[in-house]
């Protein structure tokens, strides 16, 4: 697959025929990589396609299912738990791994501390600290605390202790995610001193504009398949937009019926600014599914929390039904008929350890009470209504909700949002972790739920699934509104130009409309 | 047109280990009682026994407060010095008041009511300090501890603080008398344990604990008022240990310093016991009432029996308490 670039150097480390399958989901099949001195080779994919995977392969945190890992030409088996680093392989994951009260120099030398007579040596490692950080040209104290630096100086940090290990393949899981465009800059020199002493260094991020910037190669994974390796030079934004996301939608998706056009607009939101949220303005009418797309910390989210209340917002006007509300608890906007329903169905939305009914039911407790008391025939009955509308499989109810699979959870957590008999609904990654077959009853679901006259917003870093679903689009990035895309606007190719920035909002007219 | 999701994961467990270890506390309970008849023939005899529960009963209806408080993910270590307080003020209370009420019910009740008073403000504060200061339970009610104890100390000027004789005699019934021969402090703990179960199990109030103590996000995110539900806990706390108090008084008739120390390792030791998990998320008021018998019963056989130093009482509780943890460990495992 790879072409001539580098063809001379042989590669440091290589990936042949990787496969990986987590609990019998196959995750990666087949794949071929490989990285040369000198050289960035770029990983682009959209969320799901196994670029985690790969690089957690490739550092020894996960073993291959099948196939072999490869250093200077030799097939390795790589120890796990970051003991690869011995071999030069570093890994940088997307959250730092640094203990927030250690100092700097004392970060670097972590694990593999210079030691006197027994004793830390702590003045030579404090010194070799300055000397590491000064050839990156880094103004950070070694005496600092690691949780008085900015992100930016956090991640220098992990490049000083990687170079301190003698790093000979760097691994870098979007790097860039958190940084500004200037600090962004600093980064990229950083890397180009580093492969100009001969490290390699694997780069994954979503920005298309930094991989043409940085990366001699790319590598495009879709759905665990390897699509191509390619040159940078022989790239555009556009053709690996399309190389990401080229798949042919299939039956997956119900038809889509659109909303009348007098229909009432049920959700009015303008100027809304909250944390991590600015300048949203949007309206969403009964028997629409409106989709916001944009990368992982887009703002999309934020959004939602604010509109229900999760978060405070500072700014900006929301109207439930023509009226101005301001939610400030969830209970108040579940009243008003606006239900969220949380992407993190372990963390937020179920209790792991409880049964089926106490979660379906926990929303909506106040439904079950008689004479002041829980009636708890009345819940049994609507766990047996959510179980046959939402075709929840268990065999046995009382069984704790967190051994079920994560389709029955997803679909337990529809019943329950659906308890509360919204008029809208925002579903948060609806269909995340789950198998196919499950996505598609939810899907169809969703659809019929629009066509009650519900009023939907689907929230999803699946493209296929917003364009599949949804009637409009909101494309979010850095907490703003990109782009609002109707009809035939709704392609994957023109969703990711403005996910990515490589295309700023053209429609500026139509968003404050 | 849909293709189905077989739900591997939830696979039907074997009941019976489930039931056994839901009745653990039961086995264990049960095995005491035939040790304790095996050692003496004086165990199984009604005074013996209601003995026992009499004086469990104290104990026992804080750790019924202390079921829910745990039960919700939180703590208070401060109900011993805190039924110490209100001990001493109820007695201060009542001694103060003869000369303007006279000698007679009215100055008990009085006294009962003051006591309620002030448990319940001792709630709402701890409650306060935990949900609107976001302070850890255990530091607020570590301070509150502390606060609590010295404050009776300087009540008591450093000594004890006697109910006045006759104030005494009319309040002794409350702890020595009963209902057709149950002492009322058994009737009470019983009433309490009841009415406690129904709260826990019949209650959105109830489920709610439960749904904080396993995970607070899932609760806010279910449109639950966590901060309210958590103050009222410590409340009902606060007036549980009050309702001891009101049943402990007419027992000696004196608070001291050394009132109630240790009351809250043993509520909270009694709640563990019981199968309550201490981190939250699962609570049940039957289990805290075997639990606080549990207690009461070991102390009684080592008294009874000549074999081991009743010394060792502190021990053998230590060891039950260990044993109960280890048995909640192998229910999540499983």
């Amino acid at each position: 697959m790879s072409n001539a670039v580098g063809a001379i150097t042989p590669a440091i480390l290589a990936a042949s025929r990787i496969s990986k399958s987590f609990n019998d989901v196959p995750v990666l099949f087949s794949v071929d990589f490989d990285v040369k001195r000198g050289e960035v080779h770029a990983i682009i994919g959209e969320n799901g396609a196994g670029k985690s995977t790969l690089i957690k392969i490739l550092s020894g945190i996960e073993q291959p299912t099948s196939g072999t890992v490869v250093l200077d030409g030799q097939p390795v088996a790589l120890p796990p738990n970051g003991e690869a680093e011995s071999l030069g392989i570093v890994l940088i994951h997307q959250e730092l791994n640094l203990a927030e009260h250690l100092t700097v120099a004392d970060s670097i030398f972590l694990g593999r501390e210079i030691r006197r007579f027994g004793f830390l040596d702590v003045a030579r490692m404090r010194d070799k600290a300055r000397d590491i950080l000064e050839t990156l040209h880094v103004r950070v104290d070694p005496d600092a605390r690691i949780n008085t630096l900015s992100v930016a100086d956090k991640q220098m940090v992990e490049i000083a202790k990687a170079i301190s290990r003698d790093a000979r393949v760097l691994i870098m899981d979007e790097p860039t995610a958190v940084l500004s465009a200037g600090e962004t800059q600093t980064l990229f020199e950083q890397i180009r001193r580093l492969t100009e002493r001969g490290v390699a260094v694997i780069f994954i991020s979503h920005k298309l504009d930094e991989i043409m910037e940085l990366a001699q190669r790319v590598t495009v994974l879709r759905d665990g398949q390897l699509i191509a390796t390619v040159s940078t030079t022989a790239l555009t934004p556009d053709s690996a937009a399309q190389m990401m996301v080229g798949r042919e939608l299939t039956n997956l998706y119900p038809p889509k019926r659109e909303p009348d056009i007098d229909a009432p607009v049920l959700l009015s939101v303008r100027g809304l600014v909250a944390p991590g949220a600015r300048d949203i303005s949007f309206e969403l009418r009964q028997g629409e599914i409106l989709g916001f797309s944009g990368l992982i910390g887009s703002g999309r989210t934020a959004v939602a929390e604010a509109i229900v209340g999760l978060t405070q917002r500072t700014g900006g006007e929301i109207e439930v039904k023509g009226k101005p509300v301001h939610f400030t608890r969830v209970a108040q906007s579940v009243a008003a008929g606006l239900a969220y329903m949380t992407k993190d169905r372990k963390g937020k939305g179920l209790l792991l350890n409880m049964g089926l009914q106490p979660n379906l039911t926990l929303l909506t407790l106040k439904k079950h009470l008689k004479a002041g008391f829980l009636d708890s025939a009345s819940e049994a009955r609507a766990l047996e209504r959510a179980v046959r509308r939402f075709d929840i499989r268990a065999r046995d109810p009382s069984v704790a909700v967190g051994r079920l699979s994560g389709g029955n959870q997803q679909k337990l957590m529809l019943g329950k949002t659906m308890e509360s008999e919204p008029d809208i609904i925002i579903m948060d990654e609806p269909t995340r972790g789950i198998d196919v077959g499950t996505k598609q009853q939810i899907y169809h679901i969703i659809a019929a739920l629009a066509a009650e006259g519900k009023a939907i917003i689907v929230i999803s870093s699946e493209m296929q699934e917003v364009i599949g679903l949804s009637h409009r689009v909101v494309v979010m990035r850095e907490g703003r509104m990109a782009g609002l895309l109707e009809g035939a606007e709704i392609t994957e190719a023109e969703i990711m130009r403005y996910a990515a920035g490589i295309k700023q909002s053209g429609n500026d007219e139509r968003l404050s409309a | 047109m849909s293709a189905s999701a077989p739900d591997i994961a939830a696979k039907p467990k074997k009941g019976f280990r489930l039931e056994l270890k839901t009745v653990g506390p039961l086995v264990a309970l049960l095995l005491l009682v035939i040790l304790g008849i095996s050692l003496n023939e004086n165990f199984l005899t009604y005074n013996n026994l209601t003995n026992v529960l009499a004086r469990s009963s104290f104990i026992g209806i804080i750790a019924i407060g202390a079921t829910f408080v745990i039960t919700s993910g939180g703590l208070d270590l401060s109900v011993g010095s805190m039924a110490a307080v209100i001990a001493g003020i109820m007695i201060i209370v009542m001694n103060s008041l003869i000369p303007s009420l006279g000698i007679g019910v009215g100055v008990v009740l009085v006294g009962m009511g003051a006591g309620l008073l002030i448990g319940g403000a001792a709630g709402v504060g701890n409650g306060l300090m935990i949900t609107r200061g976001r302070i850890e339970a255990f530091i607020v009610t570590l301070g509150t501890m502390g606060i609590f104890r010295s404050l009776v100390t300087f009540l008591a000027d450093g000594g004890t603080l006697s109910l006045n004789f006759q104030v005494a005699d009319v309040y002794r019934p409350v702890y020595y008398d009963g209902l057709f021969g149950v002492p009322w402090p058994i009737i009470v703990f019983a009433l309490v344990a009841i009415g406690g179960e129904i709260v826990m199990r019949r209650t959105a109030f109830g489920r709610y604990c439960a749904a904080i103590g396993s995970n607070e996000q899932v609760a806010r995110y279910s449109s639950i008022n966590v901060d309210n539900v958590r103050l009222f806990t410590y409340i009902l706390q606060g007036v549980l240990v009050a309702v001891a108090v009101l049943l402990y008084v007419p027992r000696l008739g004196s608070a001291s310093s050394t009132t109630g120390v240790l009351w809250e390792l043993e509520a909270i030791a009694a709640v563990i016991i019981g199968g309550t998990t201490l981190k939250g998320g699962y609570g049940r008021i039957w289990g805290t009432v075997v639990g606080v018998v549990i207690l009461g019963l070991i102390g009684n056989i080592l008294n009874l029996q000549s074999f081991i130093s009743p010394y060792l009482n502190g021990a053998f509780q230590g060891v039950i308490i260990i044993l109960a943890v280890l048995l909640q460990r192998g229910r999540r495992a499983s």
